[in-house]
């Protein structure tokens, strides 16, 4: 019993460290986004406004892919369901 | 110095979600009153109390400066609604004022200690579906039910629509919350630090934290209640844009 909580527990780290891995995704391409932004902005400064708005409502959504990792490893790391089924 | 005594201050850590202040019992169902409800329930009242005294005692020209901040504040958002949505979703502005007034309260208690309301799902997940069921229901308006009913012959619509409210919600509660656990981290580690080091005062705690409160509580809530009250306007302008 002790035995399979430990396994259970360590799987559990493994897989919210695994989960983490989709932070790169976002991160590329908030970066790439950020970089056309700058581009626009260098070329027609007087429409920085509107470029930086859109830019982070882009962005927010770009990062959904890696905050729905996020939540998945929370769940492993703080409330693991697997503890429950053993 | 040791390592031990590191890891000792970090033994404090505990992140859980929002404590039970007391339950009750409806017809055998436990009802559980949490920290959130309460502290949304102070938010609500902090709201109504801050409108009334903004709008009391009116004039047509305004004398007082607080009747000149409720206007300015009236015309932003009627602004917004308007250069996002178009002239004919004016009637929304009154939503998205509330839902963007709750949401940057909500996240911003947590500068005066309190727990953020929007770090528990329950609350972005009531809003998202209130979103949803607008979206929803702009679409039926644009349609009508048989075009409505008609989209859904292709099941991945179906899908596309469910997303809606699970992206949006989990976008405005992750950012939260993981802001508010990375903090904590930082913070019982910059502890652990300094008991290690042998210092009676925690002297590391000083700058990092509130540079780092300062991004992810004003800057990303900030951020996350714009996003949520964009994604709500565009989707319910977006149900009706083939004219």
């Amino acid at each position: 019993m002790e035995n399979a909580r430990a396994l259970i527990l360590a799987a559990s780290a493994i897989g919210a460290g695994l989960a983490m891995i989709a932070g790169i995704g976002p991160g590329i391409g908030e970066g790439y986004a950020v970089g056309k932004a700058c581009e626009a902005i260098g070329r027609q400064p007087e429409s920085s406004g509107a470029v930086t708005r859109t830019m982070f409502i882009g962005c927010a959504v770009a990062e959904s892919t890696g905050i729905y990792a996020f939540v998945v490893a929370l769940i492993l790391m703080f409330i693991n369901p697997f503890l429950g089924k053993l | 110095m040791k390592a031990s005594d590191f890891i000792q201050g970090m033994k404090e850590i505990n992140i859980t979600g929002p404590k039970v202040a007391f339950h009750f019992d409806i017809f055998g169902v436990r009802i559980n009153v949490t920290e959130t409800i309460i502290i949304s329930w102070v938010i609500v009242l902090a709201l109504t109390l801050l409108v009334l005294f903004l709008t009391h005692n009116m004039k047509k020209k305004p004398e007082k400066k607080r009747q000149v901040i409720a206007e300015f504040l009236v015309k932003t958002v009627d602004n917004l609604v308007k250069s996002t949505m178009g002239e004919r979703y004016k009637s929304f502005g009154p939503y998205i004022a509330a839902l963007f007034a709750s949401s940057i309260f909500g996240s911003l208690v947590s500068l005066i200690g309190l727990r953020s309301v929007t770090a528990d799902y329950s609350t972005t997940l009531t809003w998202a579906l209130m979103s949803f069921v607008m979206i929803e229901a702009a679409k039926i308006k644009a349609d009508g039910v048989g075009g409505y009913l008609k989209s859904f012959i292709n099941p991945l619509n179906i899908v596309s629509e469910v997303s809606t409210p699970v992206s949006m919600s989990f976008r405005h509660f992750g950012n939260v919350a993981g802001g508010m656990i990375i903090s904590s981290l930082i913070y019982f580690a910059l502890t652990g630090l300094s008991n290690a080091v042998g210092l009676a005062v925690p002297v590391f705690t000083i700058g990092l934290p509130a540079v780092l409160s300062l991004y992810f509580d004003l800057f990303s809530g900030f951020m996350q209640a714009f996003i949520f009250i964009m994604l709500t306007m565009i989707y319910i302008a977006s149900a009706k844009t083939e004219e």
